[in-house]
């Protein structure tokens, strides 16, 4: 957790403005801070107004917000969260000044906003943090040309009706929206004095300047957004010429002022391009239901082991990394090796961990095992061709798009090598906390490996033939120590997953 | 052989008497319904062996033998043990690789452990001219299989073994299930495809009679 209890930046600094919580009831400043170049909001403040609980996990570092029985799990050292076990990004991670808890802004937006009953929408140009079913307009205003003629544009996204009047030296333009969302307005240039933004109304008002002509407004809408176009000509005393003004552009005066491109909001970068992270891991419980898998001499059943080491995994990777976990089952059902599979296909998982318990003829074997693909000469053949067999398909919105096709059943052909540092990567971390077995690491033909579109293993965490490991398995401080090292060995992939390729 | 499997090994034992009659019963349709496909089959096959019996009338009580390699668990159960035993000779690969599979089917010899799950019969055993074996089991090669990726890897290899180390003209095994198709024996490893020699889990090779 970024602890900030000392130094300059202990109580952050205020930014320029503080953001006007908008809802039906009308409008209120919230407070925020800004640590680090990043702007804060106090969690407390969020709980209060959206009637939020908040606890925090002393022995994970994280912090649980929740609403209505929906949670959002912010990571105290990553910059993410898991909303309702979908991973978000944030461009900071959970912090701490003094006794309070701070999320990052845009914590409202992406973590907030997905479990909220209204919509929350933190509009950043105009710092509004608007609540509940309201119409906002976003509005850009800009003048295109100095002149004179001096031309001005009001821009409001979506099509809102927009009504302008001339009132003595002033126009003023009034959409018909709740609250503006609008940036401040580029300088008032040529024959516009002044541009003034109705902080607490609907209207923008153009102050003009005394050599100003009557002005023409014109309203265009298209199915996008409605634009107000203001054309101030020179008043007839001031012209130079008699002509009417032209409909054509004036060439640009020398004093012109440069263009301003409208106002676009400072979006935040896309939190789901496409670069190799670990965002989203699937862990999948062997056996279940009818299938029991191995069954102790105590009785004890591999199902329910792998069931309950899963769940703490679980945890363990959502509360600490941040990143979200799929699990092929969660109670006790039987799944076919495919079933299994494309769970991890469709939730586009980037990396699978299958977990079981083995069995030995012997009940002197004991130690954990870990397992990922061998490929056959099928499989190899597939993996060598994996470049050439790529689909061009025509993508929505224009253009193509390129996707690989690969057989169902050879699905992890093109991931074998970073499965095999997976793998190789568990048996470290495992070598650490448990005994291992004759083969700890092992390449072999696993039913439920082939068909994963992602790095993969199988961990054989102990085996319930022997005795002792049989009575361990279900001790928690055993099942703690693996979960860790399994844990150790998933945060070591990541590093290795996430690092930029060697050149 | 080993007192802690003795829970396990009477659990078992229990169960397996429970569908004794059951797989007596089915066993012997098997058997019998293998042995009418043998004759409608290959009846000249089946003509030159019943022509082909009673000539060499000499040793007549000697049955002739080959030394083939089996394989089992070794001992501390971690790996495969080959070991060289003595089967009953068959006419041609195909009969050949059946004898072999039904010996290797039998109780292995102390002080070895048995890969194959009790109950479990050979329903068919052919080859094709492309060198790939289909070996098909009784379905209690996966119903009475103790599971486990270690267990189910010894099974599996011991069998692909059995058959490529004995007959020269396998190059691939392709284990079957009740003649079909298996997905796994108990979960993990995939039997989909033929599997080729490997005796990377080979510990021991010794020579006993």
């Amino acid at each position: 957790m970024l602890v900030l209890a000392s130094g300059p930046h202990a109580q952050g600094t205020a930014p320029v403005t503080p953001l006007t919580l908008v809802t039906r009831d009308g409008r209120r400043p919230v407070p925020t801070v800004v640590l680090n170049n990043q702007e804060f909001i106090a969690l407390d403040d969020l709980a209060s107004l959206f009637q939020l609980a908040v606890r925090e996990d002393a022995l994970a570092g994280g912090v649980t917000v929740s609403y209505k029985g929906r949670t959002i799990v912010a990571s105290a050292d990553q910059p993410m969260a898991s909303v309702n076990g979908r991973v978000i990004t944030l461009p900071a991670p959970v912090a701490r000044v003094g006794r309070r808890l701070f999320v990052p802004i845009d914590f409202i937006a992406r973590a907030l906003a997905p479990i909220y009953d209204s919509p929350i929408d933190l509009r950043r140009a105009s710092r509004l943090l608007v609540v509940g079913t309201i119409r906002v307009a976003r509005v850009a205003v800009r003048i295109d040309a100095a002149g004179p003629p001096t031309r001005a544009t009001v821009e409001v996204t979506p099509a809102l009706l927009a009504s302008s009047m001339v009132d003595g030296g002033r126009v003023i333009v009034r959409v018909e929206a709740d609250v503006l969302d609008a940036a401040p307005p580029s300088a008032a240039a040529g024959l516009i004095d002044q541009i003034q933004l109705g902080n607490q109304s609907t209207t923008i008002v153009f102050a003009l300047n005394a050599r100003a002509g009557m002005p023409r407004v014109s309203t265009t809408t298209t199915t996008e957004s409605t634009r107000v176009t203001i054309e101030v000509p020179l008043s007839a005393q001031s012209q130079d010429t008699t002509a009417a003004p032209a409909p054509q552009p004036a060439p640009p005066p020398l004093a012109s002022v440069p263009t301003t491109p409208p106002a676009a909001e400072a979006l935040p970068p896309l939190p789901g391009q496409r670069t190799a992270r670990l965002q989203t891991m699937v862990i999948d419980p062997g056996h279940g239901g009818a299938d029991t898998g191995v069954r102790g001499p105590r009785g004890t059943l591999e199902k329910q082991v792998t069931l309950e080491i899963s769940r703490r995994l679980k945890t363990l990777i959502e509360t600490r990394l941040g990143v979200r976990v799929v699990m092929t089952r969660d109670d006790d059902r039987g799944i076919s090796p495919d079933g299994r599979d494309a769970i991890a296909n469709n939730s586009k998982a980037d990396l699978f961990l299958s977990l079981h318990v083995n069995s030995a003829p012997s009940a002197a074997v004991k130690g954990a095992e870990v397992f990922y693909l061998r490929l056959d000469r099928a499989g190899e053949d597939a993996r060598r061709s994996t470049a050439a067999s790529e689909l061009v398909l025509p993508a929505v919105g224009g253009g193509n798009r390129t996707i690989d096709v690969i057989p169902w059943d050879l699905a992890q052909a093109s991931h074998v090598d970073s499965s095999s540092r997976f793998a190789a990567l568990l048996e470290e971390e495992l070598e650490k906390h448990s005994p291992m077995g004759p083969r700890p690491l092992q390449q072999t033909p696993m039913r439920v490996l082939s068909g994963v579109n992602m790095p993969a293993a199988l961990v054989e965490i102990a085996y319930l033939t022997n005795a002792e490991q049989e009575r361990a398995v279900q001790a928690a401080d055993f099942q703690a120590g693996l979960v860790q090292a399994i844990f150790d060995g998933i945060v070591r992939f990541r590093s290795y997953l996430e690092a930029p390729p060697a050149p | 052989m080993t007192p802690r499997l003795g829970p396990l090994a009477r659990g078992k034992q229990k169960r397996w008497l429970q569908a004794a009659a059951i797989v007596v019963i089915f066993g012997v349709a098997a058997w019998g319904a293998s042995q009418l496909l043998e004759r409608m089959v290959s009846p000249v096959q089946q003509q030159q062996q019943q022509q082909s019996a009673p000539a060499p009338a000499a040793p007549a009580a000697a049955v002739p033998h080959i030394i083939a390699t089996l394989y089992y668990g070794t001992s501390d159960g971690q790996a495969l043990a080959a070991v060289k035993r003595e089967v009953p000779l068959g006419e041609g690969p195909r009969a050949q690789g059946q004898q072999i599979l039904q010996s290797e089917l039998e109780p292995a010899p102390a002080p070895y452990v048995s890969l194959i799950p009790e109950g479990t019969m050979l329903r068919a055993f052919y080859i094709t001219d492309r060198g790939d074996a289909f070996v098909d089991f009784s379905p209690e090669i996966s119903s009475n299989h103790p599971g486990g990726s270690t267990n189910e890897l010894l099974t599996v290899y011991a069998i692909v073994n059995v058959v490529t180390a004995n007959l020269s003209s396998v190059e691939r095994v392709q284990i079957l299930i009740d003649g079909k198709q298996a997905d796994t024996l108990a979960g993990h490893v995939d039997l989909r495809r033929p599997f080729e020699r490997d005796t990377s889990l080979v510990k021991e090779s010794r020579g006993t009679r």
